[in-house]
């Protein structure tokens, strides 16, 4: 029993129980974390920190540039668009403009050719009315003729010496229009 | 104790990896000798190097992995310090870069196998979270002079209260180096220990797939640790600067 | 034979110790139940306060590592 107490004591000696707490480590460690620190300050601040903020800050430009060539890029597709449009409808009024001079020059050609036909239909029937009076003309007059001869005829008929031709034809002629 | 033990086959040394050796040559550890704890401290610098300043070499506008990660422990660290400390606390931005780097990078290295953990040595986190007290203490006398012990008296409360207040707030005050460092070394050194004491019970072959299993576990958990107490670390340094740049609260 | 009666002291004070690490998991587990009980409630406000939450874990943890530090002091340095 003492043997083991007497070796745990002389294990205890020789290497103390937490290596944390054996003191003669200590400048060692603190020497060699400060030395570390130093180096990795060093390169941190002069070489690592600074190459990253520009990769981040460069890839923000980068990013921001791009956004804003999208958002112009809308923009100028927007433009496009409204210019578009308003080709279209300029070109559906130039249609309807074209449409409508040529239903005015078709209705005027309509009217020439209306108007042609009206006084060539109004000569015709003037013409035609012409003959009909000249046809009823000569028809009355050979109804008087007839009447006349007839009447003559009949005056001759009936009372030979009493016949004269001028009075048988102006009585016919009241008798015709009365 | 470790010795009597021997016999059984189940031999605890949990504490034998945080030894302090010098790497060459067999003398005592002087200041200046190579140790083991050189040797993680300069392999962390090395991560540090190549993560951060040869992983964005490319300086890529459109970033591979390596700078991703670089970028994303930049905008942490940056965004922390902006949320906690204020816009006027951006200009110690690098001090606190190099303290969370160089803390997780330790933290991480020392999960590899067979590795040592500088952070879990109270003479290295002491020395860290000394520097952060004083530095942030004679920050403040120098940006506010006297009216910096106005952190102190807070002029809120009301007035018999306010020298037990202080009082309590003074005693908070000094006992922030204690709580910095002994926090991240207690961690990491509770971590690694108890990875070791399952491991030494993964000798007995009774327990030993449980032992295997609980060491796995507990790896994940410490990998998250590792994480976490960089980031409190940095964060609470972020808020005794905001103490040191804004004392009236 | 003393030192036997010393040593069994220090390993009882040393699991006598850890039982304070209990408290520092009810406190990390109060802190961060609370915070997810109001981040829930208000899921907008809760990703500013965060860094709030891992704070309150600090403090609550720090607590937790002194006992387990009394704890490993017990064991190897006394």
């Amino acid at each position: 029993m003492a043997d083991k107490v007497e070796g745990a004591a002389q294990a205890a000696e020789s290497a103390p129980g937490m290596p944390q707490l054996d003191f003669s480590t200590f400048p060692n460690q603190i020497f060699w974390l400060v030395v570390t620190l130093i180096v990795l300050y060093l390169v941190l601040s002069r070489v690592a920190l600074p190459r990253i903020a520009t990769v981040l800050s460069e890839r923000h430009g980068a990013i921001q540039r791009d956004l804003d060539k999208a958002e112009e890029m809308k923009r100028s597709a927007i433009e496009a668009e409204n210019t578009y449009n308003k080709a279209l409808a300029d070109a559906r009024a130039k249609a309807n403009d074209i449409v409508n001079e040529a239903k005015a020059e078709i209705q005027k050609d309509l009217d020439k050719a209306i108007a042609k036909a009206d006084l060539e239909i109004a000569a015709k029937a003037a013409e035609s009315e012409k003959a009909i009076s000249a046809i009823k003309d000569s028809a009355v007059q050979s109804v008087e003729e007839v009447a006349n001869i007839t009447a003559n005829n009949i005056v001759d008929a009936i009372l030979p010496e009493a016949a004269d031709t001028k009075k048988i034809k102006v009585a016919v002629a009241t008798r015709l229009k009365g | 104790m470790a010795k009597e033990e021997a016999g059984n086959g189940l031999v605890f040394h949990p504490m034998d990896q945080f030894e302090i050796k010098t790497l060459f040559g067999d003398g005592p550890v002087h200041w200046y000798s190579f140790t083991n704890a050189t040797l993680w401290m300069g392999l962390t610098v090395l991560a540090v190097f190549a993560l951060l300043v040869l992983g964005t070499s490319r300086r890529a506008m459109v970033p591979n992995r390596v700078q991703s990660i670089g970028e994303l422990a930049y905008g942490f660290i940056y965004r922390m310090i902006e949320d906690v400390a204020g816009k006027d606390g951006v200009k110690y931005f690098p001090h606190i870069m190099t303290l969370f780097m160089f803390i997780v990078f330790s933290n991480f290295l020392g999960l590899l196998p067979m590795a040592f953990t500088t952070t879990s040595h109270i003479a290295v986190t002491g020395v860290l979270a000394m520097g952060v007290f004083l530095s942030v203490t004679i920050l403040g006398f120098v940006k506010h002079g006297f009216s910096f012990f106005g952190l102190f008296w807070i002029s809120s409360a009301p007035l018999i209260l306010r020298p037990i207040l202080a009082l309590i707030e003074i005693i908070s005050y000094f006992v922030r180096p204690l709580s910095h460092s002994i926090r991240l070394a207690g961690n990491m050194m509770a971590g690694h220990a108890v990875i070791k004491v399952f491991a030494a019970f993964a000798a007995v072959l009774a327990i030993s797939p449980f032992a295997i299993i609980a060491i796995t576990a507990i790896y994940a958990l410490e990998v998250l640790v590792a994480f976490i107490q960089a980031y409190v670390f940095a964060i609470l340094t972020c808020v005794y600067l905001k103490d040191a740049l804004h004392p009236n609260h | 034979m003393e030192g036997d009666i010393v040593q069994m002291g220090a390993y009882i004070g040393a699991g006598l110790a850890c039982t304070g690490m209990g408290g520092a998991a009810v406190g990390v587990g109060h802190v961060v139940g609370n915070f997810l009980s109001g981040a829930l409630r208000n899921p907008s406000a809760a990703t500013g306060q965060t860094a709030t939450m891992f704070i309150g874990i600090a403090f609550a943890e720090a607590l937790g590592i002194f006992s387990f530090l009394v704890a490993l002091l017990l064991m190897f340095a006394v």
